[in-house]
Order: structure tokens, then C-alpha cells, then sequence
């Protein structure tokens, strides 16, 4: 699953499926803790499982209001044209 | 128990394909809620509970809603009335219908037996907690502050500026000034906008 994630981070130019298969990556390294975690039976594997929710939380957030901006200043939200970061 | 596994499995994974293949964003947002999902029966089956609830919760939940709530306001790929009816025909949500009937199917089967976490032993809510607050609190604290640092910065980027008549007034010359017959306000207006 997390190579499915890099695949699609790589292979697609739309800033949204770029967030996507951003959450799909973080997703399976929380599915891997939570293995590992059931695996030897300690619950510091949900704990971690929690972090990485909150972290995607926050980061989805900071994404999408970024993906906005950009959409409102170049009508396009395809990742090549943003390669010239220029004021 | 290993089939219940196998099949909650294969339908995140296959869904994500399917999510990465599609053309449509709110296709592939359907599929992605499905993995979601699928991922969540997985955490079911291992045996934690509050992390499978965490996940529909928040993830399913929130976190689409927030995906949804952007690709609406973009407004990408949705020029008329027409295009939704073409949405509202059976051939598009069959595919994520099948993998969540599957899914709920499952997590019947698998509410009915009681039968989860049966071979590793399942870990409630209770045992995560004592540890989250036992010696993960500096952590607990952490999430804290990122997730006010998120806030805050979803709330400035989100913050669409609004335009300055009256700076530009410095930069105007006199004959653009004439030209707007002395209205202050429409000042500039004749310039192109201001382009990136």
C-alpha cells in the first residue's frame, strides 16, 4: 500500500491526488504499526497510530488551504506549472 | 480469522489501485473512503478496536469531508447540471458500493462471532489510554501544539487577501487619475490585474 501511495505521488499532476495518495502512505505506515503493535501485543503501536492521525489531520489541513491559494493565483492546479516558484 | 484478513486486505489494496487509476476526483474519493474503510476492518480484525473507530471517524469522516468540501469549492470537472445526472447513473458507484457491501458484510460476521482479535488477543481502549497518558504524554502534548499550529496556519493560507485601493493610490500617476474623472475609488481600475 505505501508503494501504491508513492506511485500515485509520483505518477500524478493534480495537487489533489498528490494529498491523497499522501494520506494513503501515512495510512499504511499506521496499518504497519498497528500490525506490529497487535503483533507483540503492546498498545504502543495504537499510540503511534494516534500521532500519525493527528499529524495527518493537520497536514491535510495546511494542504487544502494551500491547494486554494494556488488555485485562486494560477486557475490550474497541475504541479508542473508550479515548478517556477517565483514571487 | 486469515480469510476475514485476506479479504478486508485485498479490498483496501484494490481499491487504492482503483483510486489511482481514475480520472474523475470524486470517483477516486469514493474509491479512497473505501480504503479507508478497508484499512479500518483490517485494524478490526488485528485486534484494536479504537484505532478501526479512530478511522472511520476521522478519516473516513473528517479528513473526506475536508477533501470533498475543497474539490466542491474548486468546482473541477462539474461544469453543469448535466454532468450530475451523468454522475447519478448506476455504472460509476457500483464498484465502491460492492467493496463497502463486502466490507459491512464482514464486519457483521465478524460482530456476530465476536471473534476479533482472536489470535493475537485484542487491545482495548483502556490499555491505549493508560499508555498514551503514561509515558507518552510528552507526545500527547506535542500533537497538541501541531495540531493549534495547523489551525493556525489553515486559517492564514485559507485567508484570501483582500485588494488595497487605497496603496495603490501612491503608485498612480496624474494622467491615470484624470482619466478616472476624480472617482478615487475606481482608481487603477483601468491597469490589467495584477498577474503572477
Amino acid at each position: 500500500m505505501f508503494s501504491l501511495g508513492l506511485t500515485g505521488l509520483l505518477v500524478r499532476r493534480n495537487l489533489i491526488f498528490v494529498l491523497m495518495s499522501l494520506e494513503v502512505m501515512l495510512n499504511a505506515a499506521g496499518l504497519a504499526f498497528i500490525a506490529a503493535g497487535s503483533r507483540w501485543h503492546q498498545p504502543d503501536g495504537q499510540v503511534m497510530f494516534l500521532f500519525i492521525l493527528t499529524m495527518a489531520a493537520a497536514e491535510v489541513a495546511v494542504g487544502l488551504a494551500l491547494v486554494l491559494q494556488v488555485y485562486h493565483r494560477f486557475k490550474s492546479l497541475d504541479v508542473d506549472m508550479l515548478s517556477g516558484m517565483r514571487g | 480469522m486469515e480469510l476475514t484478513f485476506c479479504i478486508a486486505g485485498g479490498v483496501a489494496v484494490l481499491s487504492t489501485a482503483l483510486m489511482l487509476t481514475r480520472l474523475n476526483l470524486v470517483h477516486s474519493l469514493l474509491y479512497l473512503v473505501v480504503s479507508l474503510l478497508g484499512v479500518g476492518v483490517v485494524f478490526f480484525v488485528l485486534g484494536a478496536p479504537f484505532a478501526a473507530a479512530l478511522e472511520a471517524i476521522v478519516y473516513a469522516g473528517a479528513i473526506m469531508v475536508l477533501f470533498l468540501f475543497v474539490v466542491m469549492m474548486l468546482n473541477i470537472g462539474s461544469q453543469s447540471a448535466e454532468e450530475e445526472k451523468r454522475w447519478l447513473t448506476p455504472g460509476i458507484w457500483t464498484g465502491p458500493a460492492i467493496l463497502a457491501s463486502l466490507l459491512l458484510i464482514e464486519v457483521a460476521y465478524l460482530a456476530g462471532t465476536g471473534s476479533f482479535g482472536s489470535t493475537t488477543g485484542s487491545i482495548g481502549p483502556k490499555a491505549v489510554g493508560m499508555a498514551l497518558f503514561g509515558p507518552y504524554v510528552i507526545g500527547v502534548e506535542l500533537a497538541s501544539m501541531l495540531l493549534l499550529a495547523g489551525l493556525v496556519g489553515a486559517y492564514h493560507l485559507g485567508f484570501r487577501t483582500p485588494e488595497k485601493p487605497e496603496i495603490r493610490h501612491d503608485a498612480d500617476t496624474d494622467e491615470r487619475r484624470t482619466d478616472t474623472s476624480g472617482d478615487l475609488v475606481l482608481a487603477g481600475a483601468d491597469r490589467p490585474a495584477r498577474t503572477p
